[in-house]
Parts: C-alpha cells; sequence; structure tokens
C-alpha cells in the first residue's frame, strides 16, 4: 500500500522548495529591472534636453537658454586635480601597509582605521573640508578645496583597492627579483607595483567614478548654486554636474527637470564610460 | 676608487629608500590624521553647542526650529525622519538584496550571473542625487496616480530609492557570506533528505547569519548617512510623525538644506551643523563597527 501521508508531505516541500526559487529568480529580474527603469527614467525625461546648446550654455535663469558648459568643466577640474592628490597618496598609503609595514599595532590601527574612514557619510567629509580647507586654510570656495575634500573621501576607496591589488601579485615573483640582488624598492618599483597595474587601475577608476558622482561633500564647502563663469585655475569658485541636477531638480516647473534629466545622461554616461573600462581591465586581469 | 664609487651610489640609494619609505608611512598615518580631524572638528563646533544647549534638550526635545527668532533646539524631529528612512529602505533592500545574493550563489548559471552582477555593480554606482532626482519626478508621481495621498515631498519615495539604492551593497557582501560556507556542510544537508530549498533556510543561511547581519547593518548605516536623495525625495521640513505619506527631514538632509542657506559663521546656528554632524557620525561608526565584528566573527566561526 502506498504511503499517502508522506506522499503529500513530500509535495508541500516540493511546493515551498519552487516557491523559494520563484522568490530567488524574481528578486534577480527585480533587480536588472531596477537597472533597466533608473535608466530609462532619465533618458525619457532628459532626451529632449541634449542639444548642442545645453553643451555649450551656461545654467541661465532662463530655462531655454540654460546649459551645463561650466557644470561639465568644474567637474572635468575637481575629477583631475582629486586623481591627483589621492593616487600618489593612496598608492603609498597600501604600499606602506602592504609591502612595508610590520605587523605591529599602529599598523593594525590604521588598517582598522582604514576600514572605518570608508563608511563614513560623504556628508561628514564635507563639513572637515568647511572647517578645515574652507576656513583653516583658507582656501574659500575654490575648486582645490573641493578636491581636497574628494581626495579625503576617495582615499580608502584607493587604498583598499590598491592593497587587494598588491595582494594578486604571486610571493615569488618579489623572490624572484630579490634574489637577482634587487633591493625591496627596486622589487615593489620595477616588479611588484607594474605586475599589478591593472586592478590599480580598477579602483583608480572607482574613485573617479565616486568624485564625479559625490555631491553632499560639494554642498557643503561651496559649490556654487549657479555660475556664469568657467573656471580657470584652482582658487576659481566652481560649480559641477551633480549640483547643477540638484538645483535644477529642486525647481518647482517641469521644464527644468527635463534640464536635470538632460545634465543627468550626460553624467550617467560619463560613469558608464568608466566603469565599462574598469569591467574591461578586470576581465583581462582575471585571465591571466 | 671604483669601491668608493660604488659605496656612495649605495649609500645615496639607501638614503632615498629611507626616504621612500617614511613618505609611505606618512601617507598611512594621514588616515589617522583624517579621523582625528573629524572627531576634533565635530566635538570642538559641537563643545560650544552643548554649552548653550543642553543635550537633555537636543537629544529629547520634539521642535526642532533653530533658525527662528525664538530657537528650538530639539533634534528629535530629525532623528525620526532619519529613523523613518532607514527602517523603510530596510523593508525594500534588505529581502531584496538577500534573495539576489542567493540566486546568484545557489541558483544562477555563470552566464547569467555575468548579467546580473554588472546590473547591480552600475545600480551601485549611479549618483545618489540621481536617485533623489527618480524619487521626486518618477516614484512620487506614480504612488500618486496608485491614489496613495502623498505630499510632493514625502518618506515613502525618500525609503524607497534609497532602499533601492543599497540592494547592491547587501547583495554583494550577503554573497560573500554565503559562498564562505563550505560545501561540505550544503552535502551533509542534502545527504539528510533536504531539498535545496530547506538546505539554503535552515543550514546555509543559518551558517552565513552573522556575516549576513553584518551586511544588512552596514547597508542600514549607508541609509543612515545618505544625503541627496532623501534631500530631494523625503523634503526639506522637520516633522515629527510616522506617517510615510508626508514630508519629513533627515539629520543629513537637515546639514544639506542648511549650509546652502549661509548660516554666519559662529552663530549657534552654525554649531547646529556639527551637533547634528557629530550625532550622525556616531551613529554610523557604533553600525560600522557593529557589521565589523560580525564579520570577523564570522571569519571565526569557518576558520
Amino acid at each position: 500500500m502506498p504511503d499517502f501521508a508522506s506522499s503529500r508531505i513530500s509535495t508541500a516541500r516540493q511546493a515551498k522548495d519552487r516557491i523559494f526559487r520563484g522568490l530567488c529568480y524574481g528578486a534577480a529580474a527585480l533587480g536588472v529591472l531596477l537597472l533597466v527603469i533608473v535608466l530609462w527614467g532619465a533618458v525619457r525625461e532628459g532626451f529632449s534636453a541634449l542639444t548642442p546648446k545645453f553643451f555649450r550654455g551656461y545654467p541661465t535663469a532662463s530655462v531655454s537658454r540654460a546649459g551645463i558648459m561650466p557644470a561639465l568643466l568644474g567637474s572635468l577640474w575637481i575629477v583631475l586635480l582629486t586623481l591627483a592628490i589621492s593616487l600618489p597618496v593612496g598608492i603609498a598609503a597600501a604600499v606602506y601597509l602592504e609591502e612595508i609595514a610590520r605587523k605591529t599595532r599602529l599598523n593594525a590601527f590604521i588598517q582598522a582605521n582604514i576600514a572605518n574612514l570608508a563608511g563614513v557619510p560623504s556628508i561628514i567629509y564635507g563639513i572637515l573640508g568647511l572647517a578645515v580647507f574652507v576656513r583653516f586654510f583658507g582656501f574659500g570656495n575654490s575648486i582645490v578645496a573641493a578636491a581636497c575634500t574628494m581626495s579625503l573621501l576617495v582615499l580608502p576607496t584607493v587604498i583598499l583597492t590598491t592593497q587587494e591589488a598588491l595582494r594578486t601579485v604571486p610571493m615569488a615573483y618579489r623572490e624572484g627579483s630579490l634574489a637577482c640582488g634587487a633591493t625591496p624598492w627596486q622589487t615593489l618599483l620595477r616588479m611588484t607595483l607594474p605586475c599589478s597595474s591593472g586592478p590599480i587601475l580598477t579602483g583608480v577608476i572607482l574613485a573617479a567614478s565616486r568624485a564625479i558622482g559625490e555631491t553632499a561633500p560639494l554642498l557643503v564647502v561651496g559649490a556654487l548654486a549657479s555660475t556664469r563663469e568657467v573656471p580657470h585655475g584652482i582658487r576659481d569658485p566652481y560649480t559641477v554636474l551633480p549640483i547643477q541636477i540638484f538645483n535644477w531638480s529642486g525647481m518647482p516647473q517641469h521644464a527644468w527637470h527635463v534640464k536635470a534629466a538632460g545634465a543627468i545622461i550626460v553624467l550617467l554616461t560619463m560613469l558608464l564610460a568608466l566603469n565599462a573600462v574598469a569591467i574591461v581591465l578586470r576581465n583581462k586581469a582575471t585571465r591571466i | 676608487m671604483i669601491a668608493g664609487k660604488f659605496q656612495t651610489k649605495a649609500t645615496s640609494r639607501a638614503i632615498t629608500e629611507w626616504c621612500l619609505t617614511h613618505v609611505c608611512l606618512l601617507a598611512g598615518l594621514l588616515s589617522i590624521v583624517t579621523t582625528f580631524g573629524i572627531v576634533f572638528v565635530l566635538l570642538n563646533e559641537a563643545r560650544k553647542f552643548f554649552a548653550v544647549v543642553p543635550p537633555a534638550e537636543f537629544y529629547f526635545g520634539r521642535q526642532w526650529e533653530p533658525m527662528f527668532a525664538e530657537p528650538k533646539f530639539g533634534a528629535l524631529p530629525l532623528m525620526a525622519g532619519t529613523f523613518q528612512i532607514a527602517a523603510g529602505s530596510a523593508l525594500v533592500a534588505l529581502p531584496i538584496g538577500l534573495l539576489i545574493a542567493i540566486y546568484l550563489s545557489e541558483y544562477a548559471s555563470p552566464r547569467i550571473r555575468r548579467v546580473v552582477k554588472p546590473a547591480l555593480e552600475i545600480l551601485a554606482g549611479i549618483p545618489t542625487v540621481v536617485y533623489g532626482f527618480l524619487g521626486l519626478t518618477f516614484v512620487t508621481p506614480i504612488l500618486q496616480s496608485w491614489g496613495l495621498p502623498l505630499d510632493t515631498f514625502n518618506a515613502l519615495s525618500g525609503a524607497i530609492v534609497v532602499g533601492i539604492m543599497i540592494v547592491p551593497l547587501v547583495t554583494s557582501l550577503s554573497e560573500d557570506a554565503i559562498a564562505a560556507v563550505p560545501k561540505a556542510t550544503r552535502e551533509a544537508a542534502y545527504g539528510l533528505g533536504a531539498s535545496k530549498a530547506e538546505v539554503i533556510t535552515n543550514v546555509v543561511l543559518k551558517s552565513a547569519s552573522s556575516g549576513i547581519a553584518a551586511s544588512f547593518i552596514l547597508a542600514i548605516s549607508r541609509a543612515v548617512g545618505e544625503t541627496m536623495a532623501v534631500t530631494l525625495a523625503a523634503g526639506a521640513k522637520p516633522n515629527l510623525t510616522l506617517s510615510p505619506f508626508e514630508q519629513v527631514q533627515t539629520m543629513t538632509a537637515y546639514i544639506a538644506a542648511t549650509v546652502k542657506g549661509d548660516v554666519p559663521y559662529g552663530s549657534t546656528g552654525y554649531q547646529t551643523l556639527f551637533a547634528v554632524g557629530f550625532s550622525l557620525f556616531a551613529m554610523t561608526l557604533s553600525l560600522n563597527l557593529l557589521s565589523m565584528k560580525l564579520v570577523k566573527r564570522l571569519k571565526k566561526h569557518h576558520a
């Protein structure tokens, strides 16, 4: 006689199994769908704003003529200056922690501290920048104050990804170099760093995309709400794309939202291009 | 003669290398300087603020009107707003993020992984101001068209967009925790006749629980510290309410709104920035430390 009771239990269990699997598949599909919705939401709204005049124009008070040129240039200035500051410092710190430091208490503290800094809200970095760079050093609301603030913000990212990159180089490479008579520093500069340059570059791109997209700290250190001036030097006032998007989004009229969406498309295109480079680099690195 | 030449070359190289080493050490120490800088800057101004306003009034007062002629410094409305956004976004992000992590590590074929993972990475890389824009111009109108009595700015849209924003974080950290569960543990459970869902819910998730909890806490910490999305979507009016349909102001949104309005340097209004900032820093720091502790426990558990 077949055991009906137990077979019923097993169908119930099978059903549960199927439901659970459905939930997991559904969530994953939702994740991809959300990305599509986010991108589509911006493109649908802002596509009509993308005219040549939009790229050449200034953020004027009249909607029809408003453009993003100063914001675009401001973003470029700040990203480049941020990278110029944070890359040497970040890579040096990573080299210290990974290649030079012994396992002392101080170094363990530095390491834990960097992990913590990575989790500090970005607006807190803005407050730090306001007190230190804008007021104490007297940089004012300038590009250099913004870039210094942004550098502190991206440093943990640069350090942690560079450390990961250095860890991918096999110990035998270093030992081989040392055995040939190279000093530890020659080994580092001619062997370890070149061998890990691919993944380090991924970290650089991560830092750059963070610096392009961050808004809150620049709001605090005084990016301009709107400007008729294009920045010419590091002491000049500035505005950046995310701040421009923020200001236009806050306007009540719909026409401004179209402009904001147009600026979002430009910003996202820049970020996607950077990310695509990062993904290609990583796939190359894993193949080795 | 030749030996001497080599010697000077070697010494100068030694000096250069000594310098390089110490430059690297300085770069490492900069992170400690940054942390102390943050704590010093926040405490220094917050101290002046708390000399004027008693901490009890700040943390338990129910009215936040710092710029009025007769200012009120009760930060409870800001904290309630922050709590609402954090709790709401957790409701959105934690289940979705965890289910995606389970899907990726237990069900997905390598081909689908190659689609879903980059999609999540891109989602994680989208600037927060974009999420704010979408909350305001996309999510709120849709919810309104469904008949929800929403204000133009409302906590619900803020929580939804912040939730979407932190899904990738939950997924990537939970996935790491799930991947750390040894294969033998799973096989033992299959050997006892468990179905796949039973293996996952009863064995894998339990074994990875501290890592998953760590990912949840870190995501909540991110939601607490998020600024632009909540400023744009949830609004800028301090409001002690639990209704998700109304406008609220979070701690971060207060800082953003106040610095924009050029508060006079050195005034009590200026110092509120630092008092709020310090409270925010303390909250996120304790959440982050808790999360790190859980990760450490997970590592010990599987070691």
